[in-house]
């Protein structure tokens, strides 16, 4: 069939290297915990620097700390004092301003461009360090390694690996003059956000690639749904899938070696897993029905996924290699978009009760579901990479804004672009060690 | 438009004053459209009839009304059923209400008659549950479509079906009023 109308998608495809330094998406906490942990972080010590710096380390970590929920950082106007060292520090003085534990630190320059982060994290009822770290960074990956020291922090007291130095994708779509779909990848307090791929056609559905190294997304510039897999660092991208009818809904394999996705062209929406090495494709589902959104589990054994087989869209459960789907929702009239958490035991979702759309979450093996949230029209939930927070899509009045909740639902905050609507959020993976 | 060399004009010119007059003297008028009669009989302009120009700019012809129009004389219509080109949809449904089937019988039948002629169909869904799977469902509503023209002899390389999903609403707005404009299918008509 030839094609009818050759609208060509004008597309921009840009490098990691056009960062924007300012915050692309404003972070506003709008849930806080009772109970959480009161830490002093003080602003770090830059007297032996000759430049100054282009971001507030202590700032950044304070502001990572408090979105988790877990922990509420002291107002800086608040503190009684400006230590830089451990020895510097008098207890009794923190522990009269209700803190559990304080960070200190200072910032010197080994070279230009070159600097020494060094930090200790102390605990004020026992009076003694708990960590201390030196970190060498350069100027363009502060913000990183403040992420970092968020990271170490958190895992310290918490028990479990931060997840604050990695990065989101989403789509943003701006509705001034003309439709334009911008394709970003931003920290996850909101900076550095860079964009990806910018087209007059929808893109959707992206998925990060296992080391964090690539995005597989979907678009229409060529007038009709496609995959691509795109490397963030070169650039480079290509067509990975462009049968007739719907290509979408990508999924990588844990090991990166294959792609789940959907493809219509065999007479309706069905499931495949691509070698992405020898392009074999091989079918999953065979059935009248619609069956999308593939996920796969954690050993990368089995693939979950929606199809309304049952009338309505619920979850199934397929061995990666094929066979028999069993169903694996039961309650509510829609269960779609799943992702699965990083040890396998949970899986979030779109929940509709009521013509309602929230996000909630499945413990696998007992069946037990929670609703997350509030929101009426909730949608692409993805959990981070330590299984403790789910970032997800919602609209308020006309615009798209994304929210990141604590699996436990006590804490929440908000992210939102002045610029335009941002939808279908992913969290990425961590990062890989240099 | 069809160009008629000077002489068929004229030799059309003089058929038609030809049956005018002898139209001016019976009850029966030789237009399709019936609703041209008038008491006296006389041949008169009514939709079924099309003007040719001549080049020249000079004397315009009608011609007869069993004269075929073009496709896309047909397409530009906008009386016709075949102005109706957005079929809409229950909430989560690919069904076809009785009288979209209808419309969708002409659209269908029209295609099949004009060769020259191609639909794009393109499918959307409203922007409630998941983005992927209103994709499959905008898809699923772009196919039943595309059944019905087929059943009406319309040939498979003549229509083109995608879905949008909820990609592009028509409208925005997170009422029933927005949600219904929104659940739908468009024929977008090319003619060769």
């Amino acid at each position: 069939m030839k094609l009818l109308f050759k609208y060509p998608g004008i597309i921009l495809i840009l490098t990691l290297m056009s960062a924007s330094v300012n915050a692309a998406l404003t972070i506003q906490i709008t849930q806080g915990v009772e109970g959480a942990l009161p830490i002093a972080i003080v602003p770090f010590d830059t007297s032996r620097l000759d430049v100054e710096l282009p971001a507030d380390v202590a700032e950044i970590v304070a502001n990572d700390l408090n979105r988790s929920g877990i922990f509420k950082s002291m107002d800086r106007q608040k503190l009684p004092a400006q230590p830089h060292y451990s020895t510097q520090v008098l207890y009794p003085r923190w522990r009269t301003a209700g803190q559990e534990y304080l960070v200190v630190g200072r910032i010197s320059q080994k070279s230009p461009g070159q600097y020494d982060i060094e930090f200790q994290l102390l605990d004020v009822l026992k009076q003694k360090q708990l960590a201390g770290y030196r970190i060498p960074v350069k100027k363009r990956g502060l913000r990183s390694s403040a992420h970092e020291i968020s990271d170490l922090i958190y895992e310290k007291i918490t028990g479990t690996r931060g997840a604050f130095n990695t990065r989101i994708a989403y789509v943003r779509s701006q509705r001034d003059e003309a439709r334009k779909y911008i394709l970003q990848v931003a920290d996850t307090d909101g900076f550095n956000a860079q964009t990806i791929l910018e087209s007059d056609q929808p893109l959707m559905s992206p998925s990060w690639s296992p080391t964090g190294q690539s995005l597989a997304y979907v678009s229409f510039e060529n007038d009709r749904p496609e995959v691509f897999v795109q490397h963030l660092k070169s650039a480079r991208r290509s067509k990975i899938s462009g049968f007739n009818g719907i290509n979408s809904a990508p999924s990588w394999s844990p090991n990166g070696k294959m792609l789940a996705l959907v493809l219509s062209k065999d007479g309706n929406p069905d499931i495949y897993t691509l070698n992405t090495t020898t392009k074999r494709l091989t079918r999953l589902t065979r059935n009248r029905a619609i069956d999308t959104e593939p996920v796969w589990g954690k050993k990368g054994k089995s693939i979950i996924f929606t199809s309304d087989r049952s009338g309505t869209p619920q979850l199934y459960q397929v061995k990666a290699t094929g066979g028999k789907p069993k169903r694996i929702t039961f309650e509510g009239r829609y269960n779609a978009a799943a992702s699965i958490s990083p040890d396998g035991k949970y899986i979030t979702m779109v929940h509709g009760e009521r013509g309602q759309f929230k996000i909630a979450q499945l413990e696998i093996e007992t069946g037990n579901l929670t609703v997350l949230t509030d929101g009426t029209l909730d949608e692409s939930p993805s959990f981070s990479p330590n299984g403790k927070m789910i970032l997800y899509a919602s609209t308020r009045g006309n615009n798209g804004v994304l929210f990141a909740v604590s699996v436990d639902g006590r804490a929440k905050h908000k992210l939102s672009d002045q610029t335009g609507d941002i939808r279908e959020p992913v969290w990425g993976p961590y990062k890989l060690k240099n | 438009m069809k160009q008629y060399s000077l002489t068929s004009k004229l030799y059309l010119l003089v058929v038609v004053a030809f049956f005018v007059n002898a139209c001016a003297t019976t009850q029966d008028v030789s237009v399709a459209d019936e609703s041209a009669q008038t008491e006296t009989g006389v041949l008169v302009e009514s939709d079924g009839v099309i003007s040719i120009t001549d080049d020249d700019g000079g004397a315009s012809a009608s011609a007869f009304s069993d004269e075929p129009m073009t496709a896309q004389q047909m397409l530009d219509q906008s009386d016709s059923i075949l102005a109706s080109r957005t079929i809409y949809f229950e909430y989560n449904s690919a069904k076809l209400s009785d009288e979209t089937l209808s419309i969708l019988e002409a659209h269908g039948a029209f295609i099949a008659e004009n060769g020259n002629v191609e639909v794009r169909l393109e499918g959307h869904a409203d922007e409630r549950g998941s983005r992927e799977y209103n994709i499959a469902l905008g898809d699923r509503r772009a196919q039943t479509v595309r059944r019905v023209l087929l059943l009406q002899g319309a040939s498979t390389d003549q229509i083109d079906t995608v879905s949008y999903g909820e990609e592009q609403p028509a409208v925005s707005g997170q009422t029933e009023e927005a949600w219904a404009e929104n659940r739908r299918v468009e024929l977008i008509y090319q003619v060769r």
